[in-house]
C-alpha cells in the first residue's frame, strides 16, 4: 500500500479521534506537506470504505504592504484627521501630505472634516469632531492578530477592495505540481456522426460542386420492369435469378406500369427497333411486374431519364444518387446484402466517350485519385462501356475503382429520349472507398448494428482529397 | 465475368510468341479482358485440398482470365487467341462455311411431344476434325463454360456431342415418359430407366443442378438414332454409346433448349471455335433439322449480316477525329470485316457468325473505340451547363443528422432488411399489423422483411455495444417501407428519425428534450395550436404513423385533441390486435405535430429489453419526418 507512515498514522489517530480530523491540522502537526496528508486520504479512499471525508475550505487573510503599515500608523483618513490643527490647514497643504488625496475623502465622507471655501487663502480644512474612531485600523489590528474570522464578510470585501487585505496563501506562495503534456486530456462529451455517411455527405458535396442534382431514391421495393426491363436487361439475365436477387412475396406485383413505354420496351426486347437486332426471345409482363429490393440506383436512375424524356423540349441534365441497393449474395467479409451505390448520370446533346473520360477524371481528382485508366468492359445496359482503374501507391498496381459507359439506345429511345441526346453514367460503391479510407478490413465492423461504436466515436472527418500519405481511397469497386 | 483458364505456354505458342506477364496483363487490358490470376493444378488443388492432396498435380502455369459475358466466341482458347490475333493484325479474321455433305445430309427430327417441355433443337456435323489431348480438353472444356453461361445452366440450351461414326441418322428428337427412356449414360457401364438415372445423379456434385430443369415434367426430353440407340436426355446427360474421344473423327453435334436464338447462338459458337480443326479449316457440315409442324431447317445458320454506320457517327460518340479508312481498319482488327463504301462516309461492317454480341450501331463504336485504344481518346468536359439541386428530403436529412450529433447523439447505420421477429415479435406485435413487405427468397431469417421502424436495428446496435462505457445515446435517420398500395409497386419507403438513450436510468426527460431540440431545429413551436407540437399519453402499440390522418373539416380548427389518433385509425385499418406492449405502462405517449401523429416516445418495456438481448432500461423517440418538408 503506498503512503504507507501517512496513511498509518491517518489511520490510528482517526481510530482515536472523536470527529475526525482536519487535514490541515494534522499535516501541521506531523510536519509534513499539506499535499502528503491529501495524497494519503486519496489512496485510503480508493480503497473503498475505509473512511469518510468531507470538503472543507478555510480562508486565511492576511494584510497588504499598505494595510500593514496602517495597522501601525492609523488609516490615511485618521491620518489626515490628525495632522489638522483647531485653527484649520488649507486644502492645498493638506494635499501635499503623504495620506493627504486617500485620507481627505475619506475623511470627508466619514463627515470627520470640512472644508471652508471662502477662506481668505484660499480653501482650508477644518475638524468636525473632536476624536475619531479609527475603525479601519482596529479591524487591520484584529486580522494581524488572526482574528479575521471576527469581521463580517462585508467588512472583509471593503478591506479587500482597498488592497489592505489579501486571501493568505494565494497562488503565488504556492508550489504546483508540474502538467504532463504527454498525457491525453479529457474528450468532450459529444455525439458523432457515422463514418460511412461521413463519406457519404462528401460525395455528396463533390456531385454538388460539379453542378449534378440529386435523383430521389427513397424507393427501396421496385418493380422488376425498371429495375431490369427498362434498362434492356434481358429477363433471362442471370442478375434475374433468385440467386442475386431479393424478390418479394408480399406485394408481390407492381400493378401500375406506363404501359405505352412498356410496349416499347417489349418490343424492344423481344424484335429489336431502334437500330437493334433485340434480344429475340419472348418478353412476359408478369416477369417486368415481378417486385424485388432493387438491386442498383440505375432503376432510380432510369425512373428519372424517363421523367427527363418526358419533358418537351430535351434540356440537358446532370443528375447523382447515393443510396442503398440489395444483393442476395452470400456474405463475406466485405459483401454485405446491402451496400450503398453511388451513381452520376449526364444527358445531353452529343455526348462522348472522351466527355464520360474528362468527367470522371475531374471526379476523381476530387477524390484526391488522379491517376487514372480505362478498361472496356460488358455491361448489360451501356455501350460502351469502360471500367475504370487507378494506380494504387501502396499495392504498386492498378485497381479497378468504378464501373461506368454510355447508356444503350435500346434503354434511351423507347423512353422518347431525341436520338442526338447520349447519356453518360458511371457507378461505384461507397462502402469500399470508406472502408479503405478508415482502414476497415471486416465490413460488419462498418455497416450494420454489430458496428464497432468506438470506431466510430474515434473516426476522423472524411477529407477526401486531403489524405495523408498515398492516397488510399483508390480500391473502391 | 467468365473465368477461362488456359495453359500458358499452349496460349503463347498459338500466339506465336511468347509475353512477361505484364506484358500479358497489358494485352488483356487493352482488349477488354482481365489477366485474373496465374496459377497452376497443382497451386488450386493446394489451396483447395492441402498441400499433400496437391503432391503430383500438375505445375503447368495457367492464366486465369476474365473474360466479358457477351463474349462467348473468347471462352476457350481457339477463340482467345483468335480474338487477339485478329486484334494485333497478326491473321485475318476467318470465313466460315456451312458446306453440303459429300453424301446424305445428317437429319435431326422433333416430335411434337417436345413442345411442352424443351421445343427446340438445332444440330451440326464437324467432318474429319483431328483433335489432340488439349484440343479435346479444350472442347468439353468450352460447352461447359457455355452451359454455364449464356445456356443458363442448361435451362435455356443443352449441348451434346456425339461421335457420328457410331451412330446412323436420321435421329429423332421426341419426349418419352420418364419410365420408358432406358439406356446407358455416359461413363455408365450399366443401362438405367430415366427415374433411376434422376435418382442417381441426386448425388452427383455436378449434374444434380440441372435435374430441377426436367424433374417434375410427365415427360423427359430424348434423341435416339435410327436404331434407337440413345443419344442423349437433355438437359441432363449424354449416352455412352456415342461418347466421344481424343480419337473421335466426326462430330455430330446438337443443342435443345427453350430459347430458339441462343441454342443458334451456341452452335455458331462451337462449330466455328473449333472448325479450325477440321480437314477443310473453317467449313462446318450443314445438318437439317425437321420441326413438328413439317418445317425444315438447315442448320448452323453461320449468318453474316451487313450493317452500315457513318464513320462521323463513330468520330462523334466516341470523341476522336479519325478518317473513314481507319475506322474501317480499326474494326476489322475487332473481327468486324469493313470497308468504305458510297460517299466515303459510310462504312460497310461485317458481323461475323462469331459476334452474336453486337445487336446494334452502339456495339460496332465501341469495338471501334476499343481498337482505337480507350486511353488514347482525348478527355474533354461536356459543356452540358445544369444548376445543382438537393433531393429536399436528403437536404433536410443532411441538416437534422449534423444538431442530432451536436446534441450530444451518435449516429448508427443500420440494416434495412431485418426478420420478421425483430419488427414484431420482439416489440409485442403481431407481423400482419406491421404492414411490412415481405421477402419471397431469403436465404437467411435476416433477410425476411424490410424494416418497419429504425427501432430495432438501434436496439441490436445496443445490444452489440453493451461493453461500451454508458450512457449510449444513438440516432439514426433512415428510411422503412411500408406497404401501400396506392403506389405503383405496392409499397413505399418513409423517411424515419430514431433516437435511443440506455443508461442506469430510464432517463424519459433526455428523449423528451431531445424531441424538445428536434422540433426547436425544426422550427415547430410547443403547444397544441395550429403549427405546433404535443405529446399525449398513450398505451398502444410501437407504431410511427405513415400516413396523413382524415382531414378535419374546414370549419373546426385542426387541433390534437380533435383529431383521431393515428393507431385508431391503422388499427381499424388492419383489424389486428397486439400481443404486449412495447413501452412500461404510463411511459409511452404519442407526438402530434402540425396536425397529424408523427410518431412516439416512451421508456421501452422490461420484456422489450430482454428480447434485444439488453439489460438496463432504454427510452425512445421514433418519428416520421416527411411531414417537415
Amino acid at each position: 500500500m503506498a503512503d504507507g507512515p501517512v496513511a498509518e498514522v491517518l489511520l490510528r489517530r482517526l481510530e482515536a479521534a472523536d470527529g475526525g480530523l482536519d487535514s490541515a491540522e494534522l499535516a501541521t502537526e506531523l510536519g509534513v506537506e499539506h499535499q502528503t496528508v491529501v495524497g494519503a486520504v486519496k489512496s485510503l479512499q480508493a480503497l473503498g470504505q475505509i473512511i469518510e471525508t468531507e470538503l472543507r475550505s478555510t480562508k486565511r487573510w492576511e494584510l497588504t504592504a499598505e494595510g500593514e503599515e496602517i495597522a501601525q500608523e492609523g488609516s490615511h483618513e485618521a491620518r489626515v484627521f490628525r495632522s489638522i490643527p483647531p485653527e484649520g490647514l488649507p486644502q492645498s497643504e493638506l494635499m501635499r501630505l503623504p495620506s493627504g488625496k486617500v485620507g481627505f475623502s475619506k475623511a470627508m465622507s466619514n463627515k470627520w472634516i470640512r472644508v471652508d471655501k471662502s477662506a481668505a487663502d484660499g480653501p482650508r480644512v477644518f475638524r468636525v469632531v473632536d476624536s475619531v474612531e479609527d475603525e479601519v485600523q482596529r479591524r487591520l489590528q484584529l486580522v494581524r492578530g488572526g482574528q479575521a474570522e471576527k469581521l463580517g464578510e462585508k467588512e472583509r470585501s471593503e478591506l479587500r477592495k482597498r488592497k489592505l487585505l489579501t486571501e493568505a496563501g494565494s497562488w503565488r506562495d504556492r508550489p504546483f505540481k508540474p502538467y504532463n503534456f504527454s498525457a491525453h486530456g479529457v474528450l468532450p462529451d459529444s455525439g458523432h456522426l457515422h463514418p460511412l455517411l461521413k463519406v457519404r455527405s462528401q460525395f455528396r458535396q463533390i456531385f454538388l460542386e460539379m453542378g449534378f442534382t440529386e435523383m430521389p431514391t427513397d424507393n427501396y421495393i421496385e418493380s422488376s420492369f425498371w429495375n431490369f426491363d427498362a434498362l434492356f436487361q434481358p429477363q433471362q439475365h442471370p442478375a434475374r435469378d433468385q440467386h442475386d436477387t431479393f424478390f418479394l412475396r408480399d406485394p408481390a406485383q407492381a400493378q401500375q406500369l406506363p404501359m405505352d413505354y412498356v410496349h416499347r420496351v417489349k418490343r424492344t426486347h423481344s424484335q429489336g427497333g431502334y437500330g437493334s437486332q433485340g434480344y429475340k426471345y419472348t418478353w412476359k409482363l408478369d416477369e417486368a411486374r415481378k417486385n424485388l429490393l432493387r438491386t442498383h440506383t440505375t432503376a432510380a436512375s432510369a425512373r428519372a431519364l424517363y421523367r427527363l424524356a418526358q419533358k418537351k423540349p430535351f434540356t440537358p441534365a446532370k443528375y447523382f444518387s447515393i443510396d442503398r441497393v440489395f444483393r442476395n449474395e452470400t456474405l463475406d467479409a466485405t459483401h454485405l446484402a446491402e451496400f450503398h451505390q453511388i451513381e452520376g448520370v449526364v444527358a445531353d446533346h452529343g455526348l462522348t466517350l472522351g466527355h464520360l473520360m474528362g468527367v470522371l477524371r475531374e471526379f476523381f481528382t476530387k477524390l484526391g485519385i488522379t491517376q487514372l485508366r480505362f478498361k472496356p468492359a460488358y455491361n448489360p445496359y451501356t455501350e460502351p462501356s469502360m471500367e475504370i482503374f487507378s494506380y494504387h501507391q501502396g499495392l504498386k498496381k492498378w485497381v479497378e475503382v468504378g464501373n461506368s459507359g454510355i447508356f444503350r439506345p435500346e434503354m434511351l429511345l423507347p423512353m422518347g429520349l431525341p436520338e442526338n441526346v447520349s447519356v453518360i453514367a458511371w457507378g461505384l460503391s461507397l462502402e469500399r472507398p470508406t472502408m479503405i479510407k478508415y482502414g476497415i478490413n471486416n465490413i460488419r465492423e462498418l455497416v450494420g448494428h454489430k458496428v464497432n461504436l468506438q470506431m466510430v466515436y474515434d473516426s476522423p472527418l472524411c477529407r477526401l482529397d486531403a489524405e495523408r500519405g498515398p492516397p488510399s481511397t483508390q480500391e473502391a469497386a | 465475368m467468365p473465368t477461362v483458364s488456359v495453359k500458358r505456354d499452349l496460349l503463347f505458342r498459338a500466339l506465336g510468341r511468347t509475353y512477361t506477364d505484364e506484358e500479358f496483363d497489358e494485352l488483356c487490358f487493352e482488349f477488354g479482358l482481365e489477366l485474373d490470376e496465374i496459377t497452376s493444378e497443382k497451386e488450386i488443388i493446394s489451396k483447395e485440398q492441402g498441400n499433400e492432396k496437391a503432391h503430383g498435380a500438375s505445375d503447368v502455369v495457367l492464366y486465369k482470365i476474365d473474360v466479358p459475358a457477351n463474349r462467348y466466341d473468347l471462352l476457350c482458347l481457339e477463340g482467345l487467341v483468335r480474338g487477339l490475333q485478329v486484334f494485333k493484325e497478326r491473321i485475318k479474321t476467318p470465313m466460315y462455311k456451312r458446306v453440303m455433305p459429300k453424301g446424305e445430309i445428317q437429319k435431326l427430327i422433333i416430335t411434337e411431344e417436345t413442345a411442352k417441355i424443351r421445343p427446340y433443337a438445332v444440330a451440326a456435323v464437324l467432318r474429319n476434325i483431328k483433335f489432340t489431348k488439349d484440343r479435346y480438353d479444350s472442347f468439353i472444356e468450352l460447352q461447359e463454360k457455355l452451359h454455364q453461361n449464356i445456356c443458363r445452366k442448361r435451362a435455356l440450351v443443352a449441348i451434346g456431342t456425339h461421335d457420328l461414326d457410331t451412330l446412323s441418322g436420321p435421329f429423332t428428337y421426341t419426349a418419352k415418359k420418364p419410365s420408358d427412356i432406358k439406356f446407358k449414360p455416359l461413363n455408365k457401364s450399366k443401362e438405367y430407366t430415366a427415374c433411376e438415372l434422376m435418382n442417381i445423379y441426386k448425388t452427383d456434385n455436378q449434374l444434380k443442378h440441372y435435374l430441377h430443369i426436367i424433374e417434375n415434367k410427365p415427360l423427359y426430353p430424348v434423341i435416339y438414332d435410327s436404331k434407337g440407340v440413345v443419344l442423349s436426355m437433355p438437359p441432363i446427360i449424354n449416352g455412352n454409346h456415342s461418347k466421344i474421344t481424343v480419337n473421335t473423327k466426326n462430330v455430330f453435334i446438337e443443342c435443345t433448349g427453350t430459347d430458339f436464338t441462343k441454342a443458334k447462338i451456341v452452335l455458331d459458337v462451337i462449330v466455328t471455335t473449333f472448325s479450325e480443326y477440321c480437314e477443310n479449316q473453317f467449313t462446318v457440315e450443314a445438318a437439317e433439322v425437321v420441326f413438328p409442324n413439317g418445317k425444315l431447317h438447315t442448320f448452323p445458320e453461320l449468318a453474316y449480316r451487313k450493317e452500315m454506320v457513318r464513320a462521323d457517327l463513330i468520330n462523334k460518340k466516341v470523341g476522336i477525329r479519325e478518317t473513314p479508312e481507319n475506322l474501317a481498319k480499326l474494326l476489322t482488327r475487332m473481327c468486324l470485316k469493313s470497308e468504305v463504301i458510297g460517299d466515303g462516309n459510310q462504312i460497310e461492317v461485317e458481323i461475323p457468325p462469331t459476334r452474336a454480341d453486337i445487336i446494334h450501331a452502339c456495339d460496332i463504336i465501341e469495338d471501334a473505340a476499343i481498337a482505337y485504344g480507350y486511353n488514347n481518346i482525348q478527355m474533354t468536359l461536356p459543356k452540358t451547363y445544369t444548376i445543382a439541386n438537393q433531393f429536399p428530403l436528403n437536404k433536410l436529412t443532411e441538416l437534422l443528422r449534423q444538431d442530432m450529433a451536436a446534441a450530444g447523439f451518435t449516429e448508427a447505420l443500420t440494416f434495412a432488411l431485418c426478420s420478421q421477429e425483430d419488427i414484431a415479435d420482439k416489440l409485442g406485435m403481431d407481423i400482419s399489423a406491421t404492414k411490412a413487405v415481405h421477402i419471397s427468397n431469403p436465404k437467411t431469417a435476416e433477410f425476411q422483411v424490410a424494416r418497419t421502424t429504425l427501432l430495432p436495428g438501434l436496439l441490436k446496435t445496443l445490444a452489440a455495444n453493451r461493453k461500451m462505457p454508458l450512457p449510449l445515446k444513438l440516432f439514426e435517420i433512415s428510411d422503412i417501407v411500408i406497404k401501400d398500395s396506392s403506389r405503383d409497386v405496392g409499397a413505399r419507403n418513409y423517411r424515419h428519425l430514431c433516437a435511443v438513450y440506455y443508461n442506469k436510468n430510464p432517463g424519459f426527460e433526455i428523449i423528451h428534450g431531445l424531441l424538445d431540440r428536434i422540433m426547436q431545429l425544426l422550427d415547430v413551436p410547443p403547444g397544441e395550436k395550429k403549427g405546433g407540437y404535443a405529446i399525449k399519453a398513450s398505451e398502444e402499440q410501437f407504431h410511427v404513423c405513415t400516413h396523413p390522418l382524415p382531414k378535419s373539416p374546414p370549419s373546426s380548427a385542426p387541433s390534437v385533441s380533435s383529431s383521431s389518433s393515428c393507431l385508431d385509425h391503422c388499427n381499424k385499418n388492419t383489424g389486428s390486435p397486439f400481443s404486449g406492449p412495447v413501452f412500461f405502462p404510463g411511459r409511452c405517449a404519442e407526438i402530434f405535430a402540425r396536425g397529424q401523429s408523427i410518431g412516439k416516445l416512451g421508456v421501452l418495456h422490461p420484456d422489450v429489453i430482454t428480447k434485444f438481448e439488453l439489460t438496463m432500461p432504454c427510452s425512445c423517440v421514433e418519428i416520421n419526418i416527411e411531414p417537415f418538408l
